[in-house]
């Protein structure tokens, strides 16, 4: 058999059967469920009386709802009504739910892997474009629209074609302060935020097989933003290592059968991809975006573009556009930029090692006073609790941070901790589109470092020279 | 799902590129457990001078009139122009249905964000791939001609303009199949029950750990 990609033996060992155009129909493993993409799928499965096809598949949660502050029932009705009816779907059906007040309850990106619901060798799906993160297992994972959602309910399986394999190869050591959050803006910063679309990306290299698990994890999840549906990281030591003993992960001789399987999950020498793109480790510094699309990224050494040295005319408008709505001057020094509101937390950057990190800057410090809100929201109830055994909930407070309880929270605030008009934000989660984080709300993205220290200043610094 | 056969359409332009479906649906009517009722809100905080939030009386908002589809000339459009990568960001299906309820059937760009473009074709809406150098000059004729009007034709795969121009497109034969005949796919995937029951037993047997519940 010739060499093959990971992407390939992902594929292959899933398709049930493929149409003459090459449309095929792929078995899914593991079917994550949320409230905000699931509704309208249990609707429509009831209205055409269909039963589910294998509930032990579904683990479902709250998180994009929730309110993060200690409630015992959400305010706005209209958000409780979305919560209350996943509740309901999932009682009715059998399905498996981490409900509000459930202590593994969170973001459902973070508590799959936390659960060890999302292995080696799946197919993971979820109503939720940041599904991608779970490919940091070496799984095939991907971001679906809520037909899909009720079509894999319903069936599971997923229509899907195949995509075109790229190899983003990050090879050498990071060097201090540089996190996957930065290789992360890097990479899309290289390809652009369509460069990975209608591709799978499997991200290799020394500086990715250095990563931990929550670093990999961060990386697949912002591949979404690079626009391919799906990330990937080899399985490899570290992968047994973080799944070892969770609550999903199989045990004893089934352990020791999984391994067999799970160290075959990796690209064989020679394989061929369609894309390869070779980033240099050691040239990636501490990165903020400074516009309004996740590719509008610059060093934190760096300035703020000018769109007059753009020659593009489409990219130069786009580069206007992007710096009248963040309020920001062509040539601004990044360390120049004041901010309101810092945002710790999201499926991108909320587990127990960005935390650690968080608070490793923070220790012993205050908040500036230009800081309206710095929060920090755990990705889960379960990050909380270790966060709490650890102490780092009590760094954070000291510091003039809040410690607030797990979910989606102002990454994209659905709940109410959002950004007003004109506020600007430094934020460790993935999306600075315009008004996510609040209407006229503006975001820049960095590593939990990086917003710490933006916290402590007032302003963005060089998290190197601290 | 709707069936689509042919269009014959007003255009609006949206002259910008990387439209992302926090755009075209912002998250707070993402609220919502129904599937329609979007349109109201299609490309809120674009459209409107005012924040927009679920149960509002669309009559008492104020629109912005320097938004493109806040323009007389573009009431009634069907067919929206637009630039690449169309669609990007999240996967919320809502984009689709906004566009859907406002009144759009197809969507004309260079290129789309993989995702959204997936949804489109669970809902009747077609979104057709052009080349960027024609998709520039139709921007221009949209820009130089009120009343511009195209018609999309998908048996045929092709876009014509009023002025005789053919512009074929490329769609797979199976999304092709469903929209043109407006199929609900589910009921065609269950047709191979019996290989997925199949293939699920075999996996099952090989590979039981991926069938286990969570254990205390």
């Amino acid at each position: 058999m010739s060499a093959q990609t990971l992407y390939d033996k992902l594929w292959q060992s899933h398709v049930v059967r493929s149409e003459t155009d090459g449309t095929a129909l792929l078995y899914i493993d593991r079917h994550l469920v949320h409230e905000v993409t699931s509704p309208q799928a249990f609707e429509g499965l009831r209205l055409h009386n269909r039963p589910l096809w294998r509930t032990g598949s579904i683990l479902a949660t709250a998180d994009h709802n929730v309110p993060t502050r200690p409630v015992k029932e959400i305010a706005d009705p209209v958000s409780r009504l979305q919560v209350t009816t996943l509740d309901q779907n999932c009682a009715a059906n059998g399905i498996t739910e981490f409900a509000m007040g459930d202590p593994r309850q969170g973001i459902v990106h973070v508590i799959g892997p936390e659960q060890g619901a999302t292995l080696p060798g799946m197919t993971v799906v979820c109503g939720d474009s940041h599904t991608s993160t779970h490919g940091a297992f070496a799984a095939l994972a991907m971001g679906i629209g809520t037909s899909e959602v009720e079509h894999v309910m319903a069936t599971q399986c997923l229509i899907s074609k195949k995509a075109k394999a790229m190899l983003v190869r990050v090879e050498g050591d990071l060097r201090p302060s540089v996190t996957a959050k930065d290789v992360a803006l890097a990479v899309i910063g290289h390809i652009g935020t369509a460069g990975g679309t209608g591709y799978a990306i499997e991200f290799a290299g020394s500086a990715i097989r250095s990563l931990s698990m929550e670093g990999r994890m961060t990386l697949c999840n912002m591949a979404i933003e690079a626009g391919a549906r799906n990330g990937m990281v080899a399985a490899d030591e570290t992968t047994f290592a973080y799944l070892k003993g969770r609550p999903y992960a199989p045990r004893d001789t089934e352990w020791q059968a999984a391994l067999a399987v799970w160290n075959t999950l990796h690209s064989d020498v020679g394989a061929v991809f369609d894309r390869e793109v070779e980033i240099d480790a050691a040239g990636i510094e501490p990165l903020v975006t400074w516009g309004t699309s996740p590719e509008m990224v610059a060093s934190v050494s760096g300035r703020v573009p000018d769109p007059a040295q753009e020659a593009d005319p489409v990219r130069r408008q786009g580069i206007e556009k992007a710096l009248a709505y963040m309020g920001l001057q062509a040539n601004t020094p990044i360390t120049d930029i004041r901010i309101d509101k810092v945002f710790i937390g999201s499926c991108t950057n909320s587990r127990i090692e960005d935390l650690r990190a968080a608070a490793d800057v923070v220790r012993g410090r205050r908040i500036a006073g230009n800081i309206k809100l710095a929060l920090v929201v755990p990705g889960s109830g379960l990050v909380k609790s270790q966060a709490e055994r650890e102490g780092l909930h009590q760094v954070f407070l000291d510091a003039g941070f809040e410690w607030r309880n797990p979910g989606c929270s102002m990454c994209l605030g659905m709940n109410d901790d959002r950004l007003s008009p004109g506020e600007r934000c430094a934020s460790t989660s993935n999306r600075n589109f315009e008004g996510r984080q609040g209407a006229g709300g503006r975001t820049h993205l960095v590593s939990p470092q990086m917003a710490a220290a933006a916290a402590l200043a007032g302003h963005f610094v060089d998290i190197r020279s601290l | 799902m709707k069936k689509f056969q042919v269009v014959d359409g007003l255009v609006a332009p949206l002259d910008r590129s990387n439209v992302d479906t926090d755009a075209i649906i912002p998250k707070q009517f993402l609220k919502s457990i129904q599937r329609a009722g979007f349109g109201p809100n299609l490309f809120d905080a674009w459209r409107y001078l005012d924040q927009g939030e679920p149960g509002q009386d669309p009559a008492s908002r104020r629109p912005n009139p320097d938004f493109v589809l806040n323009q007389p000339r573009y009431a009634g459009a069907s067919i929206l122009l637009a630039r690449e990568n169309f669609g990007c960001g999240s996967s919320r299906e809502h984009a689709p249905w906004a566009l859907e309820d406002f009144g759009f059937r197809a969507v004309l760009a260079p290129s789309f964000a993989d995702i959204f473009h997936n949804n489109c074709f669970k809902n009747g809406m077609l979104p057709i791939t052009l080349p960027e150098a024609v998709i520039d000059s139709l921007f221009s004729r949209v820009d130089a001609t009120s009343g511009y009007r195209l018609q999309v034709d998908l048996a045929a795969q092709e876009v014509r303009t009023p002025d005789g121009e053919v512009h074929g497109f490329a769609i797979d034969p199976f999304r092709k199949y469903c929209m043109l005949e407006g199929l609900d796919d589910i009921g065609l995937t269950l047709r191979h029950a019996d290989d997925i029951r199949a293939f699920e037993a075999a996996r099952q047997a090989a590979q039981p750990w991926l069938f286990h519940g969570a254990r205390p």
